[in-house]
């Protein structure tokens, strides 16, 4: 198995946790990675974009080549479409369509969502507005995550370990409201995929 | 089986260090090099070997404390970005002259691209002009293995080894495999020769006789290097040479299997026999560097070679920037395909200051209190207060080197600018604008410095900052008259009067210092959370 993730985002959202639950999945079936981070000036409310490579195989590069990437996971919808050239042409492009507006001339955003719609694989998910049903603001990630789920070559316990792994130094109810968000972003997508 | 963690290459080059026996590790932080020294300060396995880590005020003290350590006998190792080494740049050379006791690594972090830097200028060209070994690693596994053997050839030729990694590296996670025992510490002892860091001229001339007699057995090194490798191939139409992370992306594209001779070079001097193979063997070469064509130049030399010569200063590779798989696919003609672009409707998103930081309310004020100047007259510095030159703000008109924005006031109002401001950052001022404050004094020269006091460096993730506390006493010893030192704090409901207290210090003609007091908000939300675990955990 070999996957090529584009994780991209705004400063400040995390785009990391994401990337570190995949991440602790691939190193329980001995797998090869490569995550690249970012640090220093764009984390202050820039556009964020991190990598993350998993394979059975040696992996040579740090970055993802042009039309590689089999999934570009965005936190932000605007900043989902900013990675595109990296996109395989049957890549996923599975985003919260919750915009996160810190700029002043932040686009219409049906005209983002009609180009997000232009890739036949995609998922749009209102991830924080799910998050609210669970009464947390911090589960939007896992939300996210949830959806992105059947598109990574895991299982399901495969995951929820990772899940559970990531978050059992704050204690069983971070593990189990984790778990719910990753469960109701999955549910989501199904959902959205087949309405 | 082999212990394997998953590291950041900053991170494998800390626990490299962590098991090959180093004593203290001297650092001021900058992007992507701020996590090397990070690792070893959070580390409880560096604890218990007390292993040391100090935050330096600048990347030239940081040097010089590493040269201190191995002139004590102790291996030690001094970590800063690319342009940290500019700064570091007399310690770093003279180095290589006096030579070394204990092992001593400089790492120098590049970050081509500029993704958090001023420039993008290749560190290698320092190891060239020091005359020292430079290291490359190409990837995680031997960012770690790089530093015992390091240590071991500083050691063995008593010469300060410069390490090079890019952001890419330094900022990219990989399995790393441990090795299997750990490298004790040196003990303390001096050098034999108690004369040996005394660079009089008369011993400065023998002792860089010296340094230039080792060359051919640095030389010897890089050609045997184990990181160093020529792979025959047999298709000799190319020939690729490809340096550091370079090789990497040349690997991507061929699933590792490349059909043309390579020679991977992560270890300098420049392996100048297997080069000479290579352009023997193959009909044209081509160069992949990261960074400045350091070996694409002189391999073309100025006289020029009858092969054509591939890369960077002939367009195969972009003149500037950093390298990815594409570009490199592009050069060697490897069909590439993107399949959808970035929709017109995308804009560019900046970074900007965070939400209630301080140092907008302080620029607020400051706007104001300029506002019946004329513009541009406000030198700054480099930190998260940078952001200021943006819109909204558009706050601050210089932004040079570290330091500058002190030196660069005084100029202006030496040429006549009045008034003259200088807005600097904490951590900015105690790495270099303390000096140009001293020149101000001295000279009694027409300035208004304003320093943006968030008692932390924040800009790289909010490490100590040195003068904290101590601002105001600084800038009294080294004489700037008290009643024209003042300490505002930038909040919205002090503005008017912080916009009083700048107007009338513009007005006053002598050095007058502003000391904008409040702390950065992030840091601060850190302390309260885990004040707040503290608090839960009792
Ligand atoms: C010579 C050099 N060393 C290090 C850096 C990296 N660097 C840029 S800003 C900064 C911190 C500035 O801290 P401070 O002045 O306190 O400003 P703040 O970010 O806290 O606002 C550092 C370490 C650099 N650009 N140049
Ligand atoms: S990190 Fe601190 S200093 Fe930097 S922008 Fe945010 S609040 Fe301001």
């Amino acid at each position: 198995m070999k996957k090529d993730i584009i994780l991209a985002g705004v400063g400040g959202q995390g785009i990391i946790s994401i990337a570190a639950i995949i991440g602790l999945a691939a190193v329980e079936k001995n797998m090869y990675i490569k995550q690249s981070e970012v640090h220093g000036m764009s984390q202050r409310g820039g556009e964020v974009m991190s990598t993350l490579r998993i394979s059975d195989k040696y992996i040579y590069s740090d970055l993802i080549p042009y039309g590689g990437a089999d999934i570009i996971i965005g936190l932000e919808p605007m900043e989902s479409l900013r990675y595109l050239p990296y996109l395989k042409q049957d890549g996923w492009i599975i985003s919260n369509a919750d915009p996160f507006v810190n700029i002043p001339n932040y686009p219409d955003i049906n005209v983002i969502y009609n180009e997000i719609k232009k890739i036949k694989t995609h998922i749009l998910i209102p991830a924080n507005k799910l998050a609210k049903e669970l009464n947390s603001d911090k589960v939007v990630n896992t939300i996210i995550l949830g959806a992105t789920f059947p598109y990574l070559g895991f299982t399901k316990e495969e995951i929820l370990r990772a899940i559970e792994q990531m978050f059992s130094s704050k204690g069983k109810d971070i593990v189990d409201l984790n778990i719910m968000a990753f469960t109701k972003g999955y549910e989501y997508a199904l959902k959205y995929q087949n309405p | 089986m082999a212990k394997k963690l998953l590291l950041l290459g900053d991170e494998a080059i800390a626990k490299g260090a962590i098991d090959s026996g180093l004593s203290a590790i001297y650092a001021y932080p900058g992007t992507p090099s701020t996590e090397i020294a990070e690792y070893i300060d959070n580390s409880s396995e560096a604890k218990e070997k007390n292993i040391k880590c100090y935050w330096s005020a600048n990347e030239k003290t940081a040097v010089e404390g590493a040269i201190g350590m191995s002139y004590a006998g102790k291996r030690a190792m001094a970590c800063m970005k690319h342009v940290g080494l500019n700064v570091a740049a007399d310690p770093f050379i003279n180095a290589a002259v006096t030579r070394i006791n204990g092992g001593l690594i400089i790492v120098a972090a590049d970050d081509p691209s500029m993704h958090s830097s001023q420039n993008e200028q290749d560190s290698r060209f320092y190891g060239k002009f020091a005359f020292v070994p430079i290291l490359e690693p190409s990837n995680q596994q031997e960012a770690y293995d790089m530093v015992e053997y390091g240590f071991n050839l500083s050691e063995k030729y008593l010469i300060p080894v410069l390490m090079r990694i890019p952001t890419r590296l330094a900022h990219s996670r990989s399995g790393v495999e441990i090795k299997s025992y750990q490298t004790p510490q040196n003990n303390l002892k001096l050098p034999d020769d108690l004369k040996q860091f005394v660079l009089l001229p008369s011993i400065a001339r023998r002792k860089y006789k010296e340094l230039l007699a080792i060359q051919d057995d640095l030389l010897k090194e890089s050609e045997n290097s184990c990181f160093n490798k020529y792979i025959d191939n047999k298709d000799k139409s190319k020939g690729i040479i490809a340096t550091g992370i370079a090789y990497n992306y040349l690997m991507e594209n061929y699933d590792g299997d490349v059909p043309h001779p390579v020679l991977k070079i992560s270890q300098y001097p420049i392996p100048a026999n297997l080069i000479k193979r290579l352009y023997n063997e193959c009909n044209e070469i081509y160069v992949f560097e990261e960074g400045y064509p350091l070996v694409e130049e002189l391999l073309n030399g100025i006289i020029g070679v009858s092969k054509p010569i591939k890369g960077r200063l002939n367009g195969f590779v972009p003149r500037y920037g950093e390298l990815n798989p594409t570009l490199i696919a592009n050069a060697l003609g490897i069909p590439t395909r993107t399949y959808y672009q970035v929709p017109e409707c995308i804009v560019p998103r900046p970074p900007v200051l965070c939400k209630g930081c301080p140092h907008f309310d302080t620029f607020l004020a400051l706007n104001e209190a300029l506002k019946d100047y004329s513009k541009g007259r406000v030198f700054s510095d480099i930190g998260c207060y940078t952001l200021g030159a943006l819109p909204p703000l558009e706050a601050i008109n210089s932004c040079v080197d570290m330091g500058a924005a002190v030196t660069m006031a005084k100029g202006a109002a030496d040429a006549g600018l009045i008034p003259s401001v200088g807005v600097i950052g904490d951590s900015t001022f105690t790495h270099s604008g303390i000096t140009g404050l001293l020149d101000c004094v001295t000279y009694k020269s027409n300035v208004n410095i304003i320093i943006l006091d968030n008692m932390t460096t924040a800009m790289t993730g909010g490490q100590p900052s040195l003068g904290l506390n101590k601002l105001a006493d600084i800038c009294k010893g080294i004489g700037v008259e008290e009643n024209h030192i003042r300490i505002i704090k930038p909040l919205p409901k002090n503005h008017n009067e912080n916009v009083r207290i700048i107007k009338e210090e513009l007005e006053y003609n002598g050095v007058s210092v502003i000391i904008s007091q409040r702390e950065c908000i992030v840091t601060l939300n850190k302390k309260m959370r885990e004040k707040h675990k503290k608090q839960e955990s009792v």
